[in-house]
Parts: C-alpha cells; structure tokens; sequence
C-alpha cells in the first residue's frame, strides 16, 4: 500500500515536471530561421568558393596572374589571364574563372597562392538552374564587393600589344 | 401552433449555429494546435497562407474537400460508408444541452449530462465501425483498442461526474453551473478535477491515450482507409470533441459562463480554450502509453481514486445537509 502511493505520487510529480519543461519551451523564442526570406550569416571560417582578398592598402586585388593555383588545382577549375602592366615588370589578372561545378573545395589553390591573393568567401547560396551558373566570375565579385565599399572599381590594365597609346598607359596605372 | 412554430425556429437557428460552431471550431483547434506543437519544438507553425499561417487549415479544408472519395474493394460498404456520420451525429446531439450562458442554450434538459454521456460513448461505436468495415488489419487493432479503452476510461469518468451530480443534486448543465456562483467546482473538487482531465483526454482519443489512432504503430488506426471528406468528419469529430469535452469540464469545475466583467459567453469559450490548451501541451508533453499500461493506470489508480472521491463526498454531503 504504501509502495502504491509512493509510486503514484512520484509518477504525478514526473508528469508535473514535464508539463514544466514543455511550457519553458513554449514560451521561449523560435529558433527556425525563415530561409528565403531571412538568412543567417556563415561564420568566417566556412570554406565556400575562392574569392579574391581585397587589399585593404590598395583597395584591390593582389593577383599577379602567376597561374600556380591553375596548374595546382587537380580538377582544372581556374582560368587565369593577365597582362603585363606596362611601365613595370609585374603582370596582373585580367580575368579569373572559376568553374564550381568541379571543385572539389580542397583549398589548394588558396595554400599555394604566393601572394596570398585568394580566400574562401562565405557564399553558401550557391544553387543553379544549368551548369552555366556554376561558373563564378571572380573578378566580376571583385568588383561588386569594391562597389559595396565604396571604392574604386577595379580597371585591368589594357594589354601593352594592344595600347601602345600612353594616355592608356597612364590610365592603367593610375587605376591600380 | 405557436409553440411549435418557436421550437421550430429555436431547433433550426441552434442547428445552424452548432454546425457553423463545430466547423470554425475545428478549423482553429487545427491551427491551434499546430501553432501549440511548433512552438513548444521552437518552431514558428504555419506561417505561409495568411496571418502566421491563420488560412492554412482552410486552405486544406479544401484540398480535402476536392479529394475522391476513395471505398476499397472489399470493404463492408454499408457500415463503411455509416462510420463517419455515426461519429458526426453524437457530436452535434451534445451541443443542444451545453449552456453557453444563461440565454444562450438551445434546450435546457433536465437530464443534460446523461445526454452528453450517452451520445460521447456513441463515437466509441463509430470506431469499431469504421475498423471492422474497412476490412483492414490496422483498423481493426485501432477499433479493437479504442473499445478496450473505453471500458478503462468511462467507468471512472461517469464516477467522478457523480460526485459533482451528487453535490449539485440535478443532471441540468444550468442548475450545476449556476451553484458555482460563488465557488468553483475545482477548489472543492480537485482531485475529482484532475481525474476528469485524465479520463476526458483518454475520451478524446488523445495522446498520451491515442492508442487507436497510435500513428506510429496502426498508420492511422481506425482511420487509415478513408480518405477525402470521410476522413475530414472524423478529425472534425475529434476536434469537436475536445471542445465537448473541455465544455463539460468548464460547466463540472470552472463555473460555467461565471466570471467578472467580461459577458458570460466569452467567459464560457475562455474556459473551454484554456482546457484545450492544456490538452494540447499534454499531448506534446507525455509519451504514448502502452495498452496494459492504460488499463493497469485506469483500474488500479483512476477507479479507486474516483470511488474513494465519490464516498467522500457522498460523506460530507450527509453531514452538512
């Protein structure tokens, strides 16, 4: 008999007591993020797509077109091209193309960049209607990111062959 | 002649607002109770087809609604086709004698509560159709459960609505709410309270006491053949139920439409709500019970409480009067 009421006792308490742990929750705030509508921020950690590093001294890139993480990259994702800027030595990316439907994430471009030119960008949308969206412009986010700062759009430096001009010859420099 | 011209017109307009009641009724428990549920996990519900998603279940009211009526092969066609409108019939029956307020109530029986209890007990027949006409093996364990469970929960049910029958001294839903003026059923009756909950939850075929539906284990119970509308009228019958069930509750132990400065009716509904409520956080509280679990918790702890709540009263009663 006694047994009996300590048993039942203690059941009701344990009901009461998650009757308790239900309401807390239901009282507390929802966790679901609403997607298309809200979006939460990656943590700088997160190993999405290369992205050029925009400098923060020249508010540019710091690509120099030496194409080691095209001829490291064991899936041939990366088109590079660069000219020489005229009046220089150095040659600077013209273009950078990444084709994302092959990567495979493995970083290796990003480790063997000489100039420390490249980062993983946060981008986690990366869903597409054809393999074609897959292609990522770098340098077309380049310009996006130096247009949300405020900067200076990036001009590439005009081929030498091409402009033997000197006002272009100025003005490639003067942009970069 | 204009006696039953008055009638007439009374039976017709509660008819019309019961079965308006029941729909908008149900509608809302649905959204209620998915509102309940999500934000108890820490989700948001519904939230795409109107206000916080306050459209949602219209608008699968009427994908229902376009659905075909799906009547397998080799199902008892008659009683398959029976089931859903002997479920639906009780439900309406008990609204006649619930008292919303002191006007507003269709006919003031004077054996109001036995009517209740007669026609609920009727849904338990409306399960053991449905199961044994679908001709189907999860159907059948549902209606064979649900009958089981009746005869665990019903005896203590009727028990403890005795003792509150016994100290009010009249079967008239109006008589009992109205000599809770002053106090409250609940504060005199507590434990005779908790037990009606209990009993009214397994009543309702609701978790942790919805083991004929037990969508886990029977698909969907009782319940697994019908489709389209049918299966519409029983989760409308369920629904309905809860809020009879909370009714009767509300009309045993909170005192009625009592209460201060709101009108009577809203008062009434805020009771019922409030229990539906608590029904709701039951059900995304406790687990589903076993079988022998819910008969061993109903005859060895409902029944003895009930009858010893009903001595006792019986005891005091005799004292005082």
């Amino acid at each position: 008999m006694k047994a009996y009421v300590k048993e039942t006792l203690t059941g009701f308490y344990s009901l009461l007591a998650g009757l308790g742990v239900t309401i807390r929750y239901f009282v507390k705030p929802i966790v679901t993020v609403q997607y298309p509508r809200e979006k939460i921020d990656m943590s700088p950690r997160y190993r999405g797509h290369t992205e050029f590093l925009l400098d923060p001294e020249t508010g540019s890139h710091r690509c120099n077109a030496c194409e080691n993480c095209a001829r490291t990259c064991p899936s041939g994702v990366i088109t590079v091209t660069g000219v020489k800027v005229p009046g220089t030595k150095k040659k600077r990316a013209v273009t950078y193309v990444l084709d994302y439907s092959l990567c495979s994430l493995c970083g290796l471009c990003v480790e063997v960049c000489p100039t420390n030119a490249l980062k993983f960008s946060n981008e986690y949308r990366l869903a597409g209607y054809s393999r074609q969206d897959m292609i990522i412009d770098v340098m077309a986010r380049l310009k996006a990111q130096q247009r949300a700062l405020g900067l200076p759009e990036e001009v590439p430096p005009a081929p030498e062959a091409e402009a033997p001009a000197p006002e272009a010859a100025k003005s490639g420099e003067a942009e970069s | 002649m204009q006696f039953f011209l008055a009638e007439g017109a009374r039976l017709g307009l509660g008819l019309i607002g019961v079965i308006s009641l029941v729909a908008v009724n149900a509608l809302f428990l649905i959204w209620m109770e998915r509102k309940v549920s999500a934000h108890i996990q820490l989700r948001p519900g519904p939230m795409e087809v109107g206000f916080h998603g306050a459209l949602q279940t219209i608008a699968d009211a009427l994908k229902l609604i376009g659905k075909e009526l799906i009547t397998p092969e080799d199902v008892d066609k008659l009683i398959y086709l029976l089931a859903p409108i002997v479920m639906f019939l009780p439900v309406l029956v008990s609204f006649l004698v619930i008292p919303f307020s002191p006007t507003l109530l269709i006919r003031d029986l004077n054996v109001g509560v036995l009517l209740i209890f007669a026609f609920s007990t009727l849904t338990v027949l409306a399960i053991l159709m449905a199961g044994w006409a679908s001709n189907n093996k999860y159907s059948l364990l549902g209606a064979i459960r649900s009958v089981a469970q009746n005869v665990a929960y019903e005896i203590p049910l009727l028990l403890t609505a005795m003792s509150i029958i016994l100290m009010a001294g009249s079967f008239q839903p109006s008589v009992i709410v109205s000599q809770q003026a002053k106090v409250w059923n609940i504060f005199v009756q507590p434990l005779a309270f908790l037990l009606f909950i209990i009993c009214g939850t397994a009543e309702t075929n609701r978790a942790p006491f919805d083991i004929p539906e037990a969508e886990s284990e029977l698909v969907a119970g009782f319940h697994t053949e019908y489709s389209g509308m049918r299966f519409a009228i029983f989760f409308l019958a369920e629904y309905t139920n809860m809020f009879i069930v909370s009714a009767v509750a509300t009309i045993f132990f909170l005192g009625g439409w009592h209460g201060p400065f709101l009108p009577p009716v809203v008062w009434f509904l805020l009771k019922v709500y409030a229990l539906i409520f608590l029904m709701m956080w039951f059900r995304w509280t406790f687990p589903r019970l076993r079988f022998d679990q819910l008969i061993t918790f109903a005859w060895k702890i409902l029944i003895p409480l009930a009858l010893l709540n009903l001595i006792v009263t019986a005891f005091v009663l005799k004292l005082v009067r």
